[in-house]
């Protein structure tokens, strides 16, 4: 796989780390409910298709990105920097 | 069906093998089963044990592929009962011993091979978790033994003791009853035995949806080769439980991701154990043909694509190849990706599930090949008496929200153990 990094260019998925689901969205620190850090910390929707994910570009220019990939082909589509639109919610 | 035996072998091979009748049916489904248990790997373990110690006779079970097509035939064959937490422990132990007898029980050579497991380490520190876990294990009554250097050089010839080793070796935790089994056999005997006390297989026949009742309840499934009504439901497809959770609105603490397995070309014999590398990630054994089969980590990515990329490729052979140098020039003639349902604690998944009439067996990670025995019987006692044996009371799917699980490595709920 490469990772067309919008900084660095095309790169092995090697130079990459994965840190999963970008759709998950933390819950508010003061919302000291179980049941939505249950769903945060444990529960995956788990896609098969397209899904948005976190790759952070540790041996490049150590960027977060949200790639979309599609898990039942490997295929790579958009990749943008996390920082731009993702809120604080990344988890980096 | 014809019995197996020696006799047979020799009568057959007088008679110029023309004595041999198909080894299990392949009926039509029926309308309507006591159970249906999709997915023919742990599937066909649960079904054999339901009829024969439950007495549950009018089962079918469904496979969208070819029986053997899934994980029970993508893995690299390796059993053993090395774990240390109570839940674990128990739970693979019984597990060895259902393999200990089972060519006998179900009449079909699975070709179950003690060995014999090394888990090697490389530092003090490694050295003193393998001698606690040696312990944990001995006092729960499975073998355990701890070899310093010497005794390991003596007894495993062939790996890399030089002192200019990148990880030197320390000792190793041995587990004598480990070793390997032909996996396609465990799902064609299950297959067989379960047919034989009257259980259909039904092959290219995935599973769809599920019918529900008005309070909610799973009445059936619906298929590709139409709807089949069942009493209950039970659902063992690793790898893809995710997606049939989700058509009844089940969300499960699992990623799939794709493991790697490999084969190399046929070798005199060398490896005669199962070996763990444990300053990596690499874990090899020799098969009966004379091919090292061997895997290492996880691609490390959520896959559904039953096959993996180069750099693991290159990171598993370069493990191998520094414990075992002599390997180096041994060519790999076959390489495939099995999808692991990776559950939050690397433990599995036995349970009733939330809804009425469904059964989970799920989150098998790693190591869902060594537990096919006692992961069908566990399956099989819920199903028949809607509560868990003591094996698997602690597989539940709400452990997670409780706060127990069962995290061997300790390292907190990341799918990536075990």
């Amino acid at each position: 796989m490469r990772i067309n990094c919008p900084h660095c260019g095309p790169r092995d998925s090697a130079e990459y780390t994965y840190y999963g689901d970008a759709s998950r969205v933390r819950p508010s620190l003061t919302d000291t409910g179980v049941e939505h850090w249950h769903a945060y910390v444990h529960e995956r929707n788990n896609v098969k298709g397209p899904m948005q994910e976190f790759w952070h570009h540790l041996h490049g220019c150590r960027q977060w990105l949200v790639v979309t990939r599609n898990t039942a082909t490997h295929e790579i589509g958009a990749v943008r920097f996390a920082k731009s639109p993702v809120s604080d919610t990344a988890g980096a | 069906m014809t019995q197996y035996s020696a006799l047979a072998v020799l009568r057959n091979a007088l008679s110029g093998n023309t004595g041999w009748t198909r080894a299990w049916r392949d009926p039509e489904p029926k309308p309507a089963y006591d159970v249906v248990i999709i997915g023919s790997g742990h599937g066909v373990a649960t079904a054999y044990y339901l009829a024969k110690e439950h007495g549950i006779r009018n089962i079918a079970v469904l496979d969208k592929g070819w029986l053997g097509g899934g994980n029970i035939g993508r893995n690299t064959t390796i059993i053993r009962s090395n774990y240390m937490l109570d839940g674990n422990t128990q739970f693979y132990e019984w597990s060895m011993k259902l393999w200990e007898g089972l060519s006998h029980e179900i009449n079909f050579n699975t070709m179950v091979s003690h060995r014999g497991l090394y888990n090697l380490a490389h530092t003090p520190g490694q050295w003193d978790q393998m001698a606690r876990r040696g312990n944990i294990m001995r006092l729960n009554g499975i073998d355990a033994e701890l070899f310093t250097l010497p005794e390991l050089k003596r007894r495993v010839r062939y790996l890399d003791y030089s002192p200019t080793a990148r990880f030197p070796i320390y000792g190793a935790l041995h587990q004598p009853r480990a070793g390997t089994v032909r996996h396609d056999a465990v799902a064609w005997g299950y297959a067989r035995a379960a047919d034989k006390l009257g259980v259909d297989i039904i092959q290219n026949c995935e599973v769809t949806g599920f019918l529900r009742d008005t309070a909610g309840r799973v009445t059936g499934v619906s298929t590709t080769r139409g709807d089949i009504g069942a009493g209950k439901v039970g659902m063992a497809v690793a790898g893809n439980s995710s997606l049939l959770a989700d058509k009844v609105g089940l969300k499960l603490p699992i990623e799939s991701h794709v493991l790697q397995a490999f084969v190399s070309e046929p070798i005199k014999p060398l490896v005669d154990h199962v070996i763990t590398f444990g300053a990596g990630h690499f874990y090899v054994s020799q098969s009966d043909k004379g091919g090292l089969v061997f895997g290492g980590d996880l691609d490390g990515y959520n896959s559904y694509a039953q096959r993996g990329n180069l750099p693991t490729v290159e990171h598993v052979v370069t493990e191998g190849k520094t414990l075992i140098p002599q390997i180096a020039r041994v060519k790999l003639v076959r390489s495939w990706g099995g999808i692991m349902d990776m559950s939050m604690d690397g433990s599995p998944i036995i349970c009733k599930s939330p809804i009425d009439g469904l059964y989970l067996n799920a989150g098998w990670c790693y190591g869902g090949f060594k537990a096919t025995p006692a992961s069908g019987w566990c399956f099989a006692w819920t199903i028949a008496k809607d509560v868990p044996h003591e094996f698997n009371a602690k597989f539940t799917l709400d452990r997670f929200r409780r706060g127990v699980p069962i995290d061997e490595k300790g390292q907190g709920p990341v799918p990536g153990w075990h």
